[in-house]
This record gives structure tokens, sequence and C-alpha cells, in this order.
């Protein structure tokens, strides 16, 4: 018996009447645990009873602990009939398992029911008390963290980073069973909302045991899903990256290595045999530059055809797809191409070893410490199309059997990369499944490697290639003689001694030192395809058939929009193809950024097929004439400087002479150079876009469509905007839905194309609008999901947070780096820095509020900072409740994260049988989302947390029956729950007769 | 292509003070869309209408969820479901229980009961404000009335305390409250140039004087009822004008006083003494500002007595009462005139 678990029922408040004579309610609660059932007594005719119960104790194994809710259930007692259910709270008790985190969780929890959404609030308070259990046979991982921060949590070092771990459970899904015919809905859901409780508990302790294993004692990049597989069953899946985590207190550790404090991970896991990780082999076929990414073909039992990747005219981008038909017996056991190296790689991970997983470490990190990428590579991205098995008999043996398929086609898929592997997102569409997964490629750093867990304190003199860290990441990780695809090289234009690919495409953030020009902005590539409809197999080949086409489209869309902003890279590259009954979307974002090691992007011009036609003529004219236009906006826009401007402004990386005459020859040398490779590669300067027909006019049309956000707007999808390093304090988080209808079933690929695009630059346009009092402001982490519910739907989800920042100062890059990205100052010193950058940052929020407050019609899309609510809680009456901030990215602009007390990681259903009542579906939606963000916000401030990071809604499934007045939904959120600071509250002492002086250098701080 | 689904929520509530008066003035939501465009300032972001409309229903929607919350303001404070900085929940809940003052003059007085809401349509026709607005205002007036009509304590504070309006808001409610119950008549066309501000001032002046609160301070009802030991004791003011002696000599002290200035006219002596000695009778209490305005405001009036000229006579009249020996009724006369003399002065229009 390791665990005790107690549990005390305090009160309740504002109840609902449950008895409409008396306008009362006789409330009680179940306590439940495992199979233990505690009951309270009935607190008779009262909305706000206090039941101030005993302590209920539960003896359980930590194994249960890990797995369990505590399930609480508020009833109304009836004398005579069956008493009735208000609703109920679960709570998760994993962060009550790890010593650092919560000790107690205690506050009011809102009681929800799945069919009327929160009916009133609960206060209750639960502790545990573990007993040590060091059994080397045991199956319950009680101490290991999980993070959802793609990044090492601030206020931890990452000794040891062990590389990635996967689980996966499945189970059959509640609604299906036989059992749901004759139940309610709220049983039914009610017992799929505990069960995937119970599932991802289990998940968690899963992975946590792996983790164990390794020698780990965290996860960091926590990301959970779950599929809905109808008949085929329930399944959750996650992925993570393992790490020991050592807490820096402030004093210790920093001083020993100062200049690398978070900086300081390194990886354990390769080469200890001496083996150095040998990339150039693999890797080219799979990625590079210039083929950002492909679809990469997952294959299973009978061994088809595989074509080696043949490099297309433009981009090169060469896809091969093929369809994988799971045999309903058996495992698909893969074949592989010879020369695709991810391909291997891929299958062998079905029986991947601990050492081949050193070979080819996998990281679900977004940023990492500085100097820990050595290369970046490019985007490598696949997918694969599945058949999913119907159970036939609902029994254990035989959905156990049937898990394995899954199971490895997950496996398979999700495993190659080798830096940061986002995703692993899937679409079902009854039996048909695509599943995907992209990362980036990426060279680590050797040095990190061997020396596995080492201090790298001292390691300051980097190691035997000294490209500066402002560049280095950009060069080429491969052989140049040796390229799979056509790509442009030319000599950094930063060092000048590395050759640099033209564009850059990857999914990860952008290095905190990487030199940039000007901001950096948010593109979308979108585009709609239409699919007969079909069943079983041939639909399946027919959706794997489209699959190469659609990523080559999304992908020249990319390159365009990224030209069309002279811009040449792309960061958080994040690719989602969503298959329905009739047709199939395909969605990529990514932040577009200039970056001054590469070279400049040219121009697109566009070129006509049959020349000597006037009209035609006069059109290319117009339409090139609009282009240069909008380019030249854009630089404008974005602030991208000319290039050899910015060459001399930011060119720090050499201040030696000797290095400065090395770079004026190599300046001479490499112009040289440039026309050679001109030669070779056509003219260079510009894209051509050839107009042949009238698809092709229709696609630059839609170019030019894209409205850039209106001034005082920018946003990005990554952590951070780019060439933004001046926060202030408020935020506001928002998650937004939207549904379309198609209306003409008969539409042409180029009319659906353009519904949806509208359909996102409408969402975009309507996020201006509502958060325009917040100017100057950041759309950061934009994330859209798509889906296609049904037939002729297209459901849009985004979340994303709103940050303002400081006008005057954005123009300025760091001269240091920027803090937040553990960068590496003695403790004290780091402090010092911090508060400074607050202090001005304070006082700009104040006067950009007031800005905004005058320059705009009254409205105001509340920012949470800047009403400082949480001190200066005006109460009244009753105890007020505590802010809780919410931000899918990792820090708070001004503030520090003093604590994770837990991860967030919840999933609820809600439904109804009055839609109308409850003011349609959009009404429906946005009181369940509010809802969820209340649960979410109370379960924080019970662990004592004020403020959830990392925030993501994975899951929003939407199901309606209109006709019926019926409407389902179903939302999974996560987060990591953490405590925060204001950055001023730490001065108390305050250092008023320093604003003036750091005003400048805070800005750079506050990234 | 319907939007079949547009919903946006922020983690802390996202509304515009614009919108929720629009919404809060009754407009459908397409109205208020054509209002906001029509307003211009959106000009500047070249708002197009479907996204000003996408954000109106936003808001819309976030108003009704919220409307449930305002109906007892306390629970704004720790309810869960939205995240609302404190200052956020009291622009909510004042605006939401502000009222027109053109519609509660047509209200003030009656009885808040099914049958006056029936007839809100037409009151909504004559003052302008939308229906919807007046349901709403109606029925904040009819839960305020409800919520402090049991409740021991000075009214004012228990209005602000439940309700957490402003001190003013909260004097305002107090009046409708005090004037609900006691039925004043306020409709009749010789009221008609009253403001509801003007009525507010004058029941705020009876609370704090005539009241069984303006003694005991304990009491349920207490600043809802008139003192009827007072309303008793008002009585005995008859002695003023029935012993010509007394009559005479107060006479005669008033226009010493006034030294010519104006017209010492002793029939006005002998309405507000009347009104005081009636006031037992629960029909001349709705009468009161009626009486007020016949016996007293419209002789001055038809004398065009300037605002300063009857001051100076009801002060003297006051004061004078004082001198007279024989009178021994100061404390209630002083109690009477004090709120007389003050309502007078606020229902003078010159």
């Amino acid at each position: 018996m390791p665990g005790k678990l107690k549990a005390k029922i305090v009160a309740g408040r504002h109840l609902p009447v449950m008895d409409r004579a008396s306008d009362l309610t006789d409330a009680f609660v179940e306590v439940k645990f495992g199979n233990t059932t505690f009951k309270t007594d009935v607190y008779p005719k009262s909305l706000n009873p206090q039941w101030n119960s005993e302590w209920f104790k539960f003896e359980v194994d930590d194994e249960d602990l890990q797995d369990e809710p505590l399930q609480i259930t508020v009833l109304d007692h009836d004398t005579y009939s069956a008493n009735d259910a208000i609703g109920k709270v679960y709570i998760d008790i994993d962060p009550l398992l790890y010593s650092e985190a919560a000790s107690v969780i205690s506050g009011w929890f809102p009681i929800y029911d799945t069919i009327h959404g929160i009916r009133g609030e609960i206060n209750v308070l639960v502790k545990v008390e573990l007993f040590n259990d060091l059994n080397r046979f045991r199956q319950s991982s009680c101490g290991v963290k999980f993070f959802c921060t793609t990044s090492i949590p601030k206020g931890y070092r990452a000794a040891i980073v062990h590389g990635f771990v996967e689980e996966l459970v499945v189970n059959e899904d509640p609604e299906y069973q036989w059992i749901d015919r004759i139940r309610t809905p709220r049983a039914s859901n009610e017992a799929r909302q505990r069960l995937i409780f119970l599932m991802s508990g289990e998940l968690q302790r899963k992975i946590g045991l792996k983790v164990l294993e390794m020698g780990g004692n965290a996860v960091v990049g926590y990301l959970q899903c779950f599929d809905l597989e109808g008949e085929s069953g329930l399944v959750v899946r996650a992925i993570g990256t393992a790490c020991t985590l050592e807490k820096l207190s402030s004093g210790s550790g920093t001083h020993t290595h100062p200049n690398t404090a978070p900086a300081s991970n390194a990886c354990n896991s390769p080469s200890k045999d001496g083996k150095e990780p040998v990339f150039g082999e693999d890797l080219p076929s799979s990625s590079g530059p210039s083929t950002p990414f492909r679809a990469l073909p997952t294959s299973s039992s009978s061994p088809p055809p595989f074509s080696p990747s043949k490099p297309c005219s433009r981009q090169s981008s060469s896809s091969d797809t093929d369809l994988s038909l799971t045999p309903k017996t058996g495992m698909g056991s893969g074949s592989m191409g010879k020369d695709a190296g991810p391909l291997k790689t891929l299958l062998r991970q079905q029986t991947q070893t601990a050492l081949e997983q050193r070979e080819f470490p996998f990281f679900t990190l977004t940023s990492f410490p500085s100097g820990f990428l050595l290369h970046v590579g490019g985007v490598v991205s696949a997918r694969s199309v599945k058949l999913l098995d119907r159970i036939h008999n609902p029994g254990e043996s035989s959905s156990r059997t049937h898990n394995p398929n899954v199971a490895s086609t997950r496996r398979r898929i999700g495993v190659y990369s080798l830096c940061h592997v986002r995703g692993l997102s899937s679409s079902v569409l009854e039996e048909v499944c695509i599943l995907s997964a992209s990362g980036t490629a990426a060279i680590l750093n050797p040095r990190y490697m061997r020396e596995g867990c080492l201090d790298l304190g001292g390691s300051d003199q980097r190691f035997e290639d000294p490209s500066p860290s402002s560049c280095g990441f950009c060069h080429i990780p491969y052989d140049e003689l040796n390229m799979p695809f056509p790509a442009q090289l030319t000599y950094c234009f930063h060092c000048r001694r590395q050759k640099v690919p033209d564009v850059l495409f990857t999914t990860i953030d952008l290095p905190s030192d990487a030199a940039i020009a000007g901001k950096g902005c948010f593109i979308q590539a979108r585009l709609c395809r239409l699919k007969k409809k079909g069943q079983g197999e041939a639909n399946a080949t027919a959706i794997s058939n489209q699959l190469p086409f659609m990523e080559y489209e999304l992908h020249t869309q990319l390159m365009n929009k990224l030209k069309l902003r002279s811009m040449n890279a792309l960061f958080g590259l994040r690719i989602q193809i969503s298959v329905g009954e009739n047709m199939l979307l395909g969605l990529a974002s990514a932040t577009g950024v200039y970056l001054t090691a590469l070279p400049a992007p040219g121009g697109i011009q566009i070129a006509g097929k049959t020349p000597g036609d006037l009209n035609t003529e006069q059109h290319i004219l117009n339409i090139q004439k609009r282009i240069n236009d909008t380019i030249a906006k854009n630089k404008e826009f974005y602030e991208v400087n000319p290039p050899d401007l910015t060459e001399e402004v930011v060119g720090s990386p050499i201040p030696e002479p000797r290095l400065r005459s090395r770079l004026f020859r190599s300046h001479s040398e490499s112009s040289d150079e440039l026309s050679e490779l001109d030669l070779s590669h056509g003219k260079k300067d510009a894209f051509v876009l050839e107009v042949d027909d009238t698809d092709a006019v229709e696609d630059i049309h839609s170019l030019l469509t894209d409205a850039s956000p209106p001034k005082g707007f920018y946003s990005c999808n990554t952590e951070t905007m780019p060439g933004i390093y001046n926060w202030t304090s408020a935020l506001q988080m928002f998650t937004s839905v939207r549904v379309l209808r198609l209306s003409n079933a008969n539409l042409s690929n180029q009319a659906l194309n353009k519904v949806f695009t509208d359909l996102c630059e409408n969402l975009l346009k309507s996020f201006y609008f509502k958060l325009r009092s917040m100017i100057p402001c950041c759309l950061s982490h934009l994330v859209f999901s798509v889906a296609v519910p049904e037939e002729d739907l297209i459901q849009v989800a985004v979340t994303a947070v709103a940050m303002t920042f400081d006008k005057d100062q954005t123009q300025e890059k760091p001269a240091e780096k920027p803090i937040t990205k553990g960068c590496s100052e003695a403790e004290d010193q780091l402090q010092f820095s911090l508060e400074l950058c607050t202090d001005s940052s304070s006082i700009n929020s104040q006067s950009s509020s007031k800005n905004s407050v005058s320059s705009l019609e009254h409205s105001s899309p509340l920012t949470e900072g800047r009403s400082r609510s949480l001190r200066s809680s005006r109460s009244f009456g009753g105890s007020s409740v505590s802010v809780v901030k919410m931000t899918p990215l990792s820090f708070l602009p001004g503030t520090r994260i003093v604590k994770y007390v837990g991860i967030i990681n919840m999933f609820f259903i809600r439904e109804t049988t009055s839609l109308r009542e409850e003011g349609g579906v959009s009404g429906f939606l946005h009181s369940f989302v509010a809802e969820v963000f209340a649960m979410v916000r109370a379960h924080v401030a019970a662990l004592g947390g004020n403020a959830v990071v990392s925030y993501s809604m994975k899951d929003c499934v939407l199901m309606e029956n209109p006709n019926k007045n019926q409407c389902q939904c179903l939302i999974n959120v996560s987060g990591d729950a953490v405590i925060y600071i204001r950055e001023t509250d730490q001065e108390v002492t305050g250092s008023t007769a320093n604003i003036g002086l750091s005003c400048t250098s805070s800005a750079d701080g506050a990234t | 292509m319907a939007v079949e689904l547009d919903v946006f929520v922020g983690n802390t509530i996202i509304m515009s003070e614009e919108v929720y008066q629009l919404w809060l003035d009754g407009y459908t939501v397409n109205d208020a869309v054509k209002v906001r465009m029509e307003g211009g300032v959106l000009d500047e972001f070249d708002a197009k209408v479907d996204v000003v409309l996408s954000d109106t229903m936003d808001q819309y929607r976030t108003f009704q969820m919220c409307e449930r919350l305002l109906h007892s303001p306390t629970k704004l404070a720790n309810q869960l479901l939205f995240q609302i900085p404190p200052h956020r929940q009291a622009t909510l809940i004042e605006r939401y229980y502000a009222f027109d003052d053109v519609f509660v003059r047509e209200v003030l007085g009656k009885k808040l009961s099914k049958g006056t809401k029936k007839d809100l349509d037409d009151i909504s026709a004559k003052t302008g404000v939308m229906l919807k607005s007046c349901r709403r205002q109606f029925d904040n007036f009819k839960r305020v009335f409800k919520v402090v009509e049991e409740l021991k304590g000075p009214l004012v504070e228990n209005i602000r305390q439940h309700f957490l309006l402003s001190d003013k808001l909260a004097r305002d409610y107090a009046a409708i409250v005090f004037f609900a119950n006691n039925r004043f008549e306020t409709g009749k066309r010789k009221l008609q140039y009253l403001t509801f501000q003007d009525l507010a001032f004058c029941a705020g002046q009876l609370i704090n004087n005539w009241t069984v609160g303006a003694v005991d301070n304990m009491v349920e009802d207490m600043d809802v009822d008139l003192d009827k030991d007072f309303l008793q004791e008002l009585k005995e003011l008859k002695v003023l004008i029935t012993d010509k002696d007394l009559l005479d000599q107060h006479k005669s002290l008033v226009c010493t006083a006034l030294r010519g200035k104006t017209k010492c006219n002793l029939n006005l002596s002998r309405g507000l003494v009347n009104i005081a000695t009636k006031l037992t009778n629960t029909k001349d209490v709705r009468d009161f500002f009626i009486d007020l305005v016949e016996k007293f405001i419209e002789p001055c009036r038809s004398d065009h007595w300037t605002a300063a000229d009857m001051k100076l006579y009801l002060t003297h009249y006051t004061n004078s009462a004082h001198i007279l020996d024989t009178f021994k009724y100061q404390v209630v006369w002083d109690r009477y005139m004090g709120v007389i003399k003050s309502c007078i002065f606020k229902m003078y229009h010159d």
C-alpha cells in the first residue's frame, strides 16, 4: 500500500435549484477513487451547503494513484425517487505525486455536467501521503515530472537529454458499446470522460516508466493526442523527450557554469561506443533546404515498388506515397526503398532499440539551448494512409490483436527525425486514417553528444568547427557535391566560410541567437482538393495518391508567399492534412524570417506562355507590377532592410582584423562563385512563375489576396515573434472556432480553394479587429487546426495569444542575447537585468494602454496584464476569484516562473438536446469553451498556480444534428500549471534611478 | 457558403463598452452592426460587415451568458465561468442597472406588478426606449424591490451591498423602491414637468427624515414605510391654522420679516398645514406631490414668484413659527418643514 489519498469536501456554492417546490437543493457528495466510494451527509435545503466533511481516506497502490482520477459527484437527495446527479468533478492527483510540485489541492472547482455544463462550485481539499517504493519491478512511475513546454522549463537545467519516448494505449470507445443503446447520454458521456482520464493516466505512467528505465526524471515537450476511431476504438498516444532535469536553485549551480546556465544540456545519447552519428548519408535524401518537405512513403506487408526520390523541376519536391493497407490479421512489416534513409529508420523503428535511438535521437522540443544545434537540414515529413480494422468481436483478445496494428503504424511513422518531432497528428474518417509526422532534421553538436552529460561550463571555446552561433545553424549539414536535390548554395553571408542554402524551412523555433533582419511574419498556405467519395481500399488509394500533390502545392504556395515577403526562411512550419468525405484539406502555417546569413531572396517574375498576344502581355505586366508593389510594401512593413545594409550592421561575429581580411577576400571570391552558380542554375534573381492557364492566374491572384495585418499588428506561429524583443505584460489568450458549410455541392477545386483561403483570412481579420485595442500587439503561437467534420463542412479552430509590446524600441536587435531563451548569466546578474526590463516595460504598457484607449473606439478586449486584478482585488462582498493567466507560450512576458506545479491534461464532453435554446451551435460551443477555460483555471488555482503556460487545445470535435436539436462536442486541453511572480514584485527596494538608464538595455531583455 | 458556427472566446472576457451599451439598449445584432458601421470609428480599421457582425455576435453571446450572473451581482465576483477584472465587473453591473430617466419617470410610483409589465410596450412607444431595454429596467426595479423588501437596515446601504452599485445609483434605486412601495402618484399631468431626479431627491428627503429609519435603524422596512407616529403628531400642527391668535401672530411675524419683499399669503400656510394633517390617510400620502404642487407651487407661480422669493418666504415662514410662544410642536414642525422646504425648492422650476 504505497499511498494514502485523503480528500475532504468543504462546501458548495451557487448550486442549481433541484427542488422546484422549495427552490432549494438537498445536496450531498460522493467521493470515489478506484472502487471505493464515500459519501457526505445530506445538507438539506441550501444552495450553498457547508458539508465540512471528515477526511475520506483511500489506501491505494501508487499505480492506481497515477491512473485514476479522484471522482467527486454532487447529488440531490430525493426521498422517494432516485437521487438526481447535479454534476461531477474529476481531479487528476498526479501533481501531488512528485515532491517539487503542489503539496495540496485545495480550492473551488466548477461542478460539471455533460448535459447542463457548469452547475455551481464545490470546495475540495486533497492530499496524498506517498510511501517510498523502491521495488525494481514496480509498475508505477511516481515522481517523473511532465511538462508540455517544448523547451527546457525555466528554473531547471537539463543535465542529460535522454531522447524520445512514446507510448500508446487503446481501448474500446464506450460510445460504441452495446450498452450505449440502453443508457442515457449522460451516463455514456461520463463513461467516456472517465475512461479517457484513466487512459491518459495510464499512458503517463507508462511513459514515466520508460523514462525511469532510461535514467531520466522528467518528460519535456509532452504531447498527448486522442483518436476517436469509432468502432475501431479509442486511442490515446503520447510522445515526449526524456530528460534528467536539475532544479536551478539560486546561487548554486549557476556559478560553476556562468555562461551556460540552462544551455548546459547535453545529450548523452549516441556514440558512447565511439560511433559518431553520420547524418550525411541518410539525411540528404530525406530533407534539405530546398526540398523542405516531402511525403515519405510508408509501406507494409507486400513491398510495393518504391521509386527513389526524383527531383522535380522547380523546387524539386519529390514525393512518393504508397498506400498502406493493413491486412486484418497481421502487423505491417516494412519494406524499404534502398536509398530512402529516413524510411529505413522509419521502418526499423518498429523494432527500435535503444542503440538505434541513439543514432538518430528524436526530440520533441522546439527551442534548444544555444550551441545544441549545429546545423539544421530542413523539414522532413511523413504521412501514411491507413485502413482501420473493425473490431469484429468486441472481446478482449480480438481488440488486443488489433492494437499492435495501429500501434505499429504509429510507431513507424512517429520516429525518424533528428531534432524536433512535431505532430503525430492524425485525421480519421470512418475507416481511413491519415497519420502524419513531421520534424526538422538537424545535426547536433557532436561534442554535446560525445561527452554526454558533462558539464559544459568551461567549454566556451566551442568545438572544432567555430561557426559563429548566429549563422552556424544555417550552414548545410551535407556534402556539397553529394546533394540529392538541386539547391542553390552560396557562401554564408555572415562568416563567408560555409555554404548555406538559399532558403531554409524548419519546424523548430527561431534559435535565439540567429541573426535576422526586420520582423517575422505569419505565412499560411491553404489548399483544398476534391476527392471522389469512396469506400475502403479504393478510398484509401485515392487519398494516398493525392497526398504528394498536395504537399507539393502547399510547398509552392509557401515558397511564393515567402518570396513575396522577401524573406528566406520559415520556422515553426506545421502542415496539417485532413480528410473528409469528399475533399482533402491542407493547411501549412509557418513564420517567415529574413535570415541575414542566407542570400537575399529574388523577386518573383511572371512569364507568359503565349507571347505575342497583346492582351495577355498587358495582363502579365499588370500582375508583375502588382507583385513588385506588394514585395516593396511588405519589405517596408516587416522592416526587412536590404541585406547589404544589414550585413554591415549586424555582421558582428568578425571582430578580429585577421578574420576581417579573410572576409574581404572571401567577398571577392564569393562574388565569382556566385556568378558561377548563377550560370548553373539559371537566373538567380527572380523566381519565375509561368502563367500558362487560368489555374495559374488564379494561383497568382490568391497570392496577392493575402492581406497583411493592419498597422500595429504582427503575427507568427512560433513562441516568440522574430524581431520583437520588448514585450509588455498584457496578454489575452483566445480560442476561436469557425465552421463553414459549403452550400454548393459542385464546386471546382479553384472555388473550393478560394472558400478555404477566405475562411482563414477572415479569421485572421476577425482577430485583428477584436484585439485592436491591444495595439501595438503581436499574435503569437497562432495554431490553426482544420477538420472536415461532415460532408460539406470545414472546421477551423485557432488558439493563440495576443501580447502587447512596446512600439518604440522594436527596431533594435538586442546587443546581448535575449534572456528568456536561457542565456546565461550568473543568477544575480540575470535577476538584475530582468528587473530592469520590467521597470520600463510596465511603464510602457501604461503609456501604450493610454494610447489605445484614446485612439480607438471604447472597446477593449481586456488585457489581463493591464488590470492588476490579482492584487488590487477590489473585493465585492464574497471572496473574489484569483486571476489565472493562460498562454500557449512557455513564458509570460514581464514575469518569472518560479515553480511548475503540475501538468494539466483534461478532457471534456458536452452534449445538449436543446441546441436552439442554448443559442444554436455557436452559443453551445461558446459556453463550452468558456467552461473549459473556467475548469482549467480552477484546477490551476487549486494547485496553487496562477498561470498556465504551453496551453493547447488538442482536439475539438464537434458533432451536430440541428434537426434533432442535438449537438455534442469533445475538447481536450493541456498545459503546465505554474506559479509566476511579476518581475516588479521582486524589487521592493525600487530602483527607480535605474529606469532612465536602463531603458535601452531593458528592451533587449524582454524577449 | 454559410458560416455555420463562429465563436471567439478569450481567457479574460472580451467586451467593448460600446457594444455592451447597444445590447443594453435592446438593439438586435443586425441593428447593432448597422450602428457600429455608421459610427465610422471603424473606418480606420477597414472592417468589413462580416467582421463586425462576428464580433458583435460574440459579445452579445457573452453578455447573454453574463446576464444570469448580473441578476445577483455578488455572484459575479466569485463565479468561475468568466474571468472578469474587477473594474470591468463594476462597469458591467453599473451599466446593467443603469436606467433611462424618461422610462423610470413613467413607472415611478406604479405597482411593480405583471399588470404594469404588460403596459411596457405603450411606455416604450411613448418614451422611445426599446421594449427590450424597458423590460430589463423594469425587471431590475422589481428584483431590487424584492430583495430589499425583507431586509433590515438602511435601504441605500442594502441596495449597495446586494447589488454592488455606486452610491448615486443605489440612491436612485432607493427612491424607486420608496415610490413603488408608497405608490406616490406621479403620473398626473400637473406633475409631468418634474423630472425623475427631482422626485428622487424628494424621496431621499422623505427617506432620511420621515421614515421609521430616521429614528430607529434596526427595523424591517425601516426606510420604506413612513413613520406612523410622526404622521399622527403632524395632526397637532392644525393649531397653526385653527387657533386664530396663533395664525395672526404667525402672519405678522412672517410679514415683518419679509418687509414687503413678497406678499405674505396666508393661504399658502393653510395649504401646507392641511397637507401635514391629512398624511395619516394613505390616499393622501399618495397625493402628497400633487398636493404640494396644487396647494403651494401653483399659487406661487400664478403670483409670479421667483424661486428666490419662494425660498425667502418659506425660510421665514418656518423660522417665525419658532418664535410663537404658544406653539409647542417645534420638533415636529422642524421635521415636517425641513422636508417640505427642500422638496419645494427642488420642485419649483422657474
